[in-house]
């Protein structure tokens, strides 16, 4: 098993003194699922962007995809660290007004070239084979056509996962991908998550405050509570009493 | 309840207040002894203008002059067509510079805010007395009052367009990387297009009605033959023209209100 990230002694806090996190220690192996939980406020989304370089830390270090850097990536690590993830967030952020099928291939910018992923109109052949089949993986072929306004959430939310998919990352990282979904629909999306990655041997990351999708869906638990790591074992292991534990103040 | 009815609670009018409405008041009523027409102007000027418009009427319709002014028609079209499509194209790059958070330009968006503000609040014959100057008589100094104007009205509306386009695409494709030209591709202008559709219509519709009146200091179209015509004393014929130029208009108007009810 090779690391996609590593963390050591890693602390955030802010200029007004305000400490999210310290002394956090992380090591998330390839093809793992991880679900990361904590209250609101507990600096989940915080500790992301600073693991993938879109915050800067203030101590400590990061070996994110092979590049290894302190407080910030320089330019040329962040855009090869980008280059290998996809992201999904609470908001599924599709461009309303184009089809299906553009949005997911604007996955595609960012990449050498994926200016072509502007619009399906002028991307490369090969790129909209690969975009029917992201959506295929999501269950949502015969929607390829239909402007991304007619979705409803829990289909928006997979389109996002298609969009995130035909980047072909190694890292996916999603920050409460299922909060503004109703139950069955949130379990589709976790469904959908867990099963592609596992397939396309994905390293996945998603924070979470439902304990059905943190237990469900994720080979490792990670919590945040008061500024650490306050557990981290493999789901299988966690008990409910310990999820009690990392809300209870 | 005794407190809330008391007068103490009625705001007064402070005497600064009361102060600028005397002054302003005042002001209206000097301004208007010297630029109002007076009572008898007013009595000799009406019956003037009752015999100008008898001399106009009937409106002169020999297939000639039709023809003559058929062809300044077409050719007001035309400025108004050219220069609303080379203004709406340049309207879009300025907008982008223009337009707070999108542009690649940071603080320096101000230049061109401004540079637009400059091309909006000069008047628009003001800029065809420039250009006619600059170029010389004729439909090409119409064409470029008009692409300035344009640019005045579009780069502003437009860059507003931009800054109201839904922030979370955006937010998502900056997220992995996705250059500021093509996240406004993707991602702004989609979002912004009805918007820009709209802004373009009325662009073209105060187009066509500008470079009517453009004529009047030589930049061609319709309006030149209409100062032929009064200087002249050709009632007749500024009859025909003015009926012409309303019939323009009014269906320009109609036909833009119909293109923008189908932009959803
Ligand atoms: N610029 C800033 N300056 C100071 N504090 C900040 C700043 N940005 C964020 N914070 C604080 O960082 C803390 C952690 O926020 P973060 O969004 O990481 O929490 P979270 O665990 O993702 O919470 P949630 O479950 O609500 O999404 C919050 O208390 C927030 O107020
Ligand atoms: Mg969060």
């Amino acid at each position: 098993m090779t690391a996609i990230i590593r963390a050591h002694d890693l602390a955030k806090s802010y200029a007004n003194g305000k400490v999210i996190f310290s002394s956090v220690g992380l090591n998330i192996e390839s093809r793992e699922r991880v679900a990361l939980i904590g209250s609101n406020g507990a600096g989940k989304s915080t500790l992301l962007k600073c693991l993938i370089g879109l915050l800067p830390s203030s101590g400590g270090e990061v070996v994110t995809l092979g590049e290894s850097f302190r407080s910030a990536p320089s330019v040329a690590q962040l855009r090869r660290i980008r280059r290998q993830i996809g992201f999904v967030f609470q908001h599924h952020g599709l461009v309303s007004r184009q089809s299906v099928l553009t949005n997911v291939l604007q996955g595609k910018l960012g990449l050498p070239g994926g200016w072509r992923g502007w619009h399906h109109s002028i991307a490369k052949q090969y790129w909209r084979e690969e975009a029917m089949q992201a959506l295929a993986d999501v269950r949502l072929l015969g929607k390829a056509g239909a402007r991304a306004d007619a979705l409803s959430g829990g289909q928006a939310q997979r389109v996002a996962i298609a969009r995130a998919l035909i980047r072909r990352p190694k890292l996916l990282i999603a920050d409460e991908p299922a909060a503004s979904l109703d139950p069955a629909a949130g379990h589709d999306v976790m469904r959908v998550f867990s099963e592609l990655t596992q397939e396309q041997a994905i390293t996945l990351v998603y924070t979470t405050h439902d304990m059905e999708h943190a237990l469900g869906y994720s080979d490792r638990l990670i919590a945040l509570k008061a500024g650490k790591v306050f557990l981290d074992r493999p789901t299988a292991q966690v008990t409910r009493g310990d999820l009690k534990d990392v809300f209870d103040a | 309840m005794h407190d809330r009815l008391s007068p103490s609670r009625i705001p007064s009018i402070s005497p600064l207040t009361f102060s600028f409405a005397v002054a302003f008041a005042a002001l209206v009523i000097v301004s208007a002894g010297q630029v109002a027409p007076s009572p008898e102007q007013l009595a000799s000027g009406l019956p003037r203008m009752a015999h100008l418009v008898g001399r106009m009427i009937p409106p002169n319709v020999e297939p000639g002059f039709l023809l003559r002014v058929f062809w300044r028609m077409i050719e007001t079209f035309q400025i108004a067509l050219v220069g609303t499509a080379i203004g709406v194209a340049l309207s879009l790059p300025f907008a982008w510079i223009s337009a707070k958070d999108i542009t690649p330009l940071g603080p320096f968006r101000h230049i061109s805010r401004m540079l637009v503000s400059l091309f909006r609040t000069v008047p628009d014959l003001v800029w065809a007395l420039l250009f006619v100057s600059a170029v010389g008589l004729g439909a090409v100094a119409g064409t470029m009052t008009i692409v300035v104007d344009t640019i005045g009205f579009c780069g502003r509306f437009f860059a507003e367009a931009m800054e109201d386009a839904d922030e979370r695409p955006q937010e998502a494709l900056f997220a992995i990387g996705a250059g500021r030209f093509s996240v406004l591709c993707g991602a702004v202008l989609p979002d912004a297009m009805p918007s820009l559709i709209n802004t373009t219509l009325f662009a073209l519709e105060k187009a066509v009605r500008s470079s009517v009146v453009l004529g009047l200091v030589g930049a061609g179209g319709i309006g030149q033959e209409l100062k032929v015509a009064f200087d002249l004393f050709q009632y007749k014929n500024a009859a025909t023209i003015i009926l012409v130029i309303f019939a323009i208009v009014v269906l320009m108007e109609f036909v833009t209100d119909r293109l923008r009810s189908k932009v959803q």
